[in-house]
Parts: structure tokens; C-alpha cells; sequence
């Protein structure tokens, strides 16, 4: 092939990634723009550069308005569902890979057909079972909710892992007189300790962002900052900069754990069909 | 082996009864309902009916027409995404430098919330300040989203094309990746160009990964809700009433517990029927190559 023809499509190669790259990155740039600008200086035209920050769009919602509670709500749900799940998961996994469990070669199809599921379709049952349980309007109800779609990721996540711990070693450490709970404390925790990294980060990340679950079972004292996002758009009038502002700390956990665990969390998110 | 039982079923206990509780009991209690006129604001708000829900939900022409959109806006995106995600994974495939950055930026779309990425797109397409609308206005197109039912409907397909063709990418570009060489070493012995071998070698050799990802991508497409309550709560009228979103209205409006649950039953049921076949036709694709 000659250096020319080269040179030329990976110039094109470049000129397409840039392309999408630009298509991706600017809607969220967008809304970054937005969230500093103030009402007046959101009408005045799609201007792409802004120069001024404004900072009351990130100040009033959160600390004036009741955003800094459901962001607190947020926080709480997301970090008790995980740690819940993680504790249950481990528990679970390891009975999964290391004795014959009944169902235990089902367990992907579980997880699908979880996934797969509409989530609209139990929000009947749901919104029922727990007015009448207490559950309803409360951070308690929403973390045990959350299991549904979670646990069953994280069994199957951790699985893969939890089987490449050999069994030599949990059977030396019962022959040494380990009890069943040391074992896993002291043996199996450690070992499979970069697997519940990120399995607690992927169910951190799917528990901040569910929003329907949340928006029918919650009212006032536990709704998330998801649903308060969607709240936004009222009668008299948006205001679109805090929209924008709220968007962003909604998102910021996104963009924080990437930063930390990109490949895992694409293995992750495209459901295993991306093994590195 | 007595105390070994014991000690596996303390260990999965805790999560056998949690999905029992929240996974197994609502689908009971929605087939259960599913037989009863229940509305809180009626006269008798609590009624067997047997399947009387189910005899008005298939003549349910809201319902009917919720389905026909949800599955053409199904076919679109998912004829749209593959496509354009193949074309971008093998691109992606060639060696150059940045390849890093373009992966992590493909990322973002998929751990961002569905309903921030509403909210964003919101701002893009607000007919008095949004870049969209701008532009539109240039080459002389009115574009407005809360009236024209056209427009509403390709903008949450553009929605749902941007935030998912990643996800397409990154599952091609390790099907790809992990392909064996030999086959095209040979089509380059037997002189195929690039279309060919593309065609010949490639795209056979890349059928289960296609297959697999058609899958995922039909089952989230078929129930989003998010993004497109976010941006269009699915009007204007009924032209964004996806499956979910009719269902949510019809939960949240008519508090006809009875009927959504019928209706919950029914799009269940079409789920597994579409998981099933897909997954049949799936392995036994496999099992023919």
C-alpha cells in the first residue's frame, strides 16, 4: 500500500471519530453551558461559548429549594441498595460456585429475563403492596425495591469471579480450622476483592440513576434526585439553568466512576458481551 | 453433608426470601388482579370480572396503537443502530492513536441516568433557545416538538440513537476484536477485496455477536421509558405513547388497577414470547454455524 493512500484514510479514519466524538460530547456540553447561565441569558440565542459562571443555578436548587434533601435521598438509597446487595451477592455467589445449588445453571437466564423485563409492568403490584406494607414514601422501601434488577446482576457478575478463586484454598483454610464465616471473611473477601469493587460501583451507578420505581413510590420525604430532575418542567415556567445545574450533579457520579474503572464498567454495562 | 446443606441454605436464604418478597409475590399478585375491576372511585371498588380485562384490552384501540408505535419505534432505532454500530466498531478496529479517548468517550451515553440524558436533550430541542430548532430554522424547517407529532416521534428515535449506538460499538468492537485470523488470510489468498471479505467473512463469522446484540437492543427499545417521559411524556396527543408510557399513564390517570394490571400481564407475556423466540432463533443460528 503506498504511503500516500495511507496517510489519507487515516486522515478520514480521524476526521469520522472526531465527527462522533463531537456528535456524543455536544449535547452534554450543552447543558453544561446552560447550567451557567442565568434566566435572562438563556433566551438570548443558542450561543455555543459562554464565558460567565452563574453560580446561583447550583446554589439555590440545593440548598433553598428541597434538591439538597433529595440528593441526600439519593445518596442514601443508592449506598444502602449496594451495600445490601454486595452483602447479599457474596453470600449467595459463594454458595452458587462452590456446592451444587438447584437452579444455580439458570442463573443467567434469571438475570435476563430480569433485565429484560418492562419495569412499568410491576408498578401495580408494587405501588399496592407497599401502601398497604408502610413501605411507601420511605428510602427503606425503595432500597429493598431495588434489589429486583441488582441482586441478580451482581450474583451473575461476581460468579465469574468468585470461580476463579480455587477450591484448594478455601479446603486447606476449613482444614486449619477456619470456621465457614472466617473463611469468607478472611479467604474468599479479600480475594475476590476487585470483583465486589465493581460490582458495587455498576449497582451504585444503576440505583442513582432508576427513576420510575422512585417517581410512583415515593411523594415527599424520600424522592430521589432523579425524579426531582423530572419535576422540573412546571406551569408557570422553567427554569432552565437549574434544570441544567441539577442535570449535572446527576450526573457527576457518572462521569467520577468512569474515571476510576472505565474497562471494567463497560464490561459491565454492555452486559459481559465485552471481555477484555 | 447434613451440616454442609444447612450452611448453603443459610447462605442463599436471605436472598431466596428478598427476591420472593419483591420478584416472585408481584407477579402473582398482578395475575391475581388481573381478574378483578379494581378503582378505588368506584361504587364497588373491588369486583371479579374473570377475563373480562383482557376481552377489553385486545379491542383496546389506545392500547393497540400504543403497541404498533412502540414496535415501529422498536424497528427503527434498532435498524438505524446496528447498522451505523457496525460501521463505527470496525472502523474502530484499525490501529491509530486516541483510540482510549474515543472508547472512554463513547462511555458516558451508557452510565448516564436516562433521565438526565432526557432533561439534556430537552435543552437541545427547546424550541426558544435549543442548538436544534436553531438549526432547522436555517434551512427553513419550523421545528417543534410539543406540536409536531412527527418531528416528537424521529427526535426520541435521534435520542435513543445517540444514547445507545455506543453500546452497539462496544459490543462489536470485541466481537471483532476477538475474531480467529485464519479465514482471512485465506480470503486475502483467494484475492477478495475489503466489501467481500466484509460480507463473506466477517459478517458470518460475526453473526452470533450481531444476534445477541439485536436481542438486547429490541428488549430495552421495546420498554424505554426514561428518556422519552422526560422529553415528550409521550405526546404530543399520543405520538410517543410507547408500551411503558401507556401504562404509566394509564396507572397514574385512570386508577384502574384492575385493567393496568391485565394490561402489565399482557406486555409481560409479550416479552417472554419475544426474549424465547429471539433466544430460539439465537442458539439454534449457533448451533447451524
Amino acid at each position: 500500500m503506498s504511503g500516500g493512500k495511507k496517510t489519507w484514510r487515516m486522515f478520514l479514519v480521524y476526521l469520522v471519530c472526531i465527527l462522533i466524538a463531537v456528535a456524543t460530547l455536544f449535547p452534554i456540553y450543552w447543558m453544561f453551558v446552560i447550567s451557567a447561565r442565568s434566566r435572562l441569558e438563556v433566551f438570548l440565542g443558542p450561543r455555543l461559548i459562554q464565558t460567565s459562571f452563574y453560580a446561583p443555578n447550583y446554589y439555590r436548587p440545593f440548598v433553598q429549594d428541597v434538591y439538597g434533601r433529595y440528593l441526600v435521598n439519593s445518596l442514601l438509597i443508592a449506598s444502602g441498595n449496594t451495600l445490601l446487595v454486595v452483602c447479599l451477592a457474596v453470600l449467595a455467589t459463594y454458595a452458587f460456585s462452590r456446592f451444587r445449588v438447584p437452579g444455580s445453571n439458570n442463573l443467567f437466564f434469571w438475570t435476563i429475563t430480569n433485565r429484560m423485563a418492562p419495569p412499568a409492568v410491576f408498578i401495580v403490584p408494587f405501588f399496592l403492596m407497599f401502601t398497604r406494607l408502610g413501605l411507601r414514601d420511605s428510602q427503606f422501601g425503595l432500597i429493598l425495591l431495588y434489589c429486583i434488577f441488582n441482586l441478580p446482576f451482581a450474583i451473575w457478575l461476581l460468579k465469574g469471579m468468585m470461580d476463579g478463586i480455587p477450591k484448594e484454598l478455601d479446603e486447606a483454610a476449613l482444614i486449619d480450622g477456619c470456621s465457614l464465616w472466617g473463611l469468607l471473611w478472611h479467604v474468599i473477601i479479600p480475594l475476590a476483592k476487585p470483583g465486589i469493587m465493581v460490582t458495587a460501583i455498576l449497582n451504585w451507578i444503576f440505583a442513582w440513576n432508576e427513576y420510575l420505581f422512585a417517581a410512583i413510590l415515593t411523594s415527599v420525604r424520600s424522592r430521589t434526585i432523579t425524579t426531582g430532575l423530572a419535576e422540573f418542567v412546571t406551569v408557570i415556567g422553567t427554569n432552565w439553568g437549574e434544570m441544567a445545574a441539577v442535570s449535572v450533579v446527576c450526573l457527576i457520579p457518572a462521569i467520577v466512576f468512569i474515571g476510576i474503572a472505565q474497562r471494567h464498567i463497560i464490561a459491565g454495562l454492555t452486559f459481559g458481551a465485552v471481555k477484555d | 453433608m447434613k451440616e454442609n446443606r444447612k450452611q448453603v441454605w443459610g447462605l442463599i436464604a436471605p436472598t431466596l426470601f428478598l427476591m420472593i418478597f419483591i420478584g416472585v409475590i408481584p407477579v402473582i399478585y398482578v395475575i391475581y388482579l388481573s381478574a378483578f375491576k379494581y378503582n378505588v372511585f368506584a361504587k364497588i371498588p373491588f369486583r371479579y370480572t374473570g377475563f373480562n380485562n383482557f376481552r377489553k384490552l385486545v379491542f383496546d384501540p389506545d392500547f393497540l396503537k400504543s403497541l404498533r408505535l412502540g414496535l415501529t419505534f422498536v424497528a427503527l432505532c434498532c435498524g438505524i443502530e446496528l447498522p451505523l454500530g457496525l460501521l463505527i466498531a470496525n472502523l474502530l478496529t484499525l490501529n491509530f492513536k486516541g483510540k482510549g479517548i474515543f472508547r472512554t468517550i463513547m462511555t458516558l451515553p451508557l452510565a448516564m441516568a436516562p433521565i438526565s440524558i432526557g432533561s439534556i436533550w430537552v435543552l437541545i430541542t427547546n424550541p426558544d433557545f435549543g442548538p436544534l430548532p436553531f438549526l432547522f430554522r436555517k434551512i427553513g424547517i419550523e421545528y417543534n416538538m410539543g406540536i409536531n407529532a412527527n418531528q416528537a416521534f424521529f427526535t426520541t428515535v435521534l435520542v435513543d440513537i445517540w444514547h445507545w449506538t455506543p453500546f452497539v460499538v462496544l459490543t462489536f468492537m470485541a466481537g471483532l476484536t476477538s475474531l480467529p485470523n485464519q479465514p482471512y488470510e485465506a480470503a486475502l489468498v483467494d484475492g477478495a477485496n475489503r466489501w467481500q471479505t466484509f460480507r463473506y467473512v466477517t459478517i458470518p463469522l460475526l453473526k452470533p455477536v450481531i444476534l445477541t446484540t439485536l436481542f438486547i437492543r429490541v428488549m430495552d427499545t421495546f420498554r424505554v421509558f426514561d428518556e422519552v417521559w422526560m422529553l415528550t411524556s409521550g405526546g404530543p396527543g399520543t405520538a410517543t405513547r410507547y408500551v411503558s408510557i401507556h401504562l404509566v399513564r394509564m396507572v397514574l390517570q385512570s386508577m384502574e388497577y384492575g385493567y393496568s394490571s391485565a394490561m402489565s400481564l399482557f406486555l409481560l407475556y409479550l416479552t417472554i414470547i419475544i426474549c424465547f423466540l429471539l433466544l430460539t432463533f439465537i442458539s439454534s443460528s449457533q448451533e447451524a454455524t
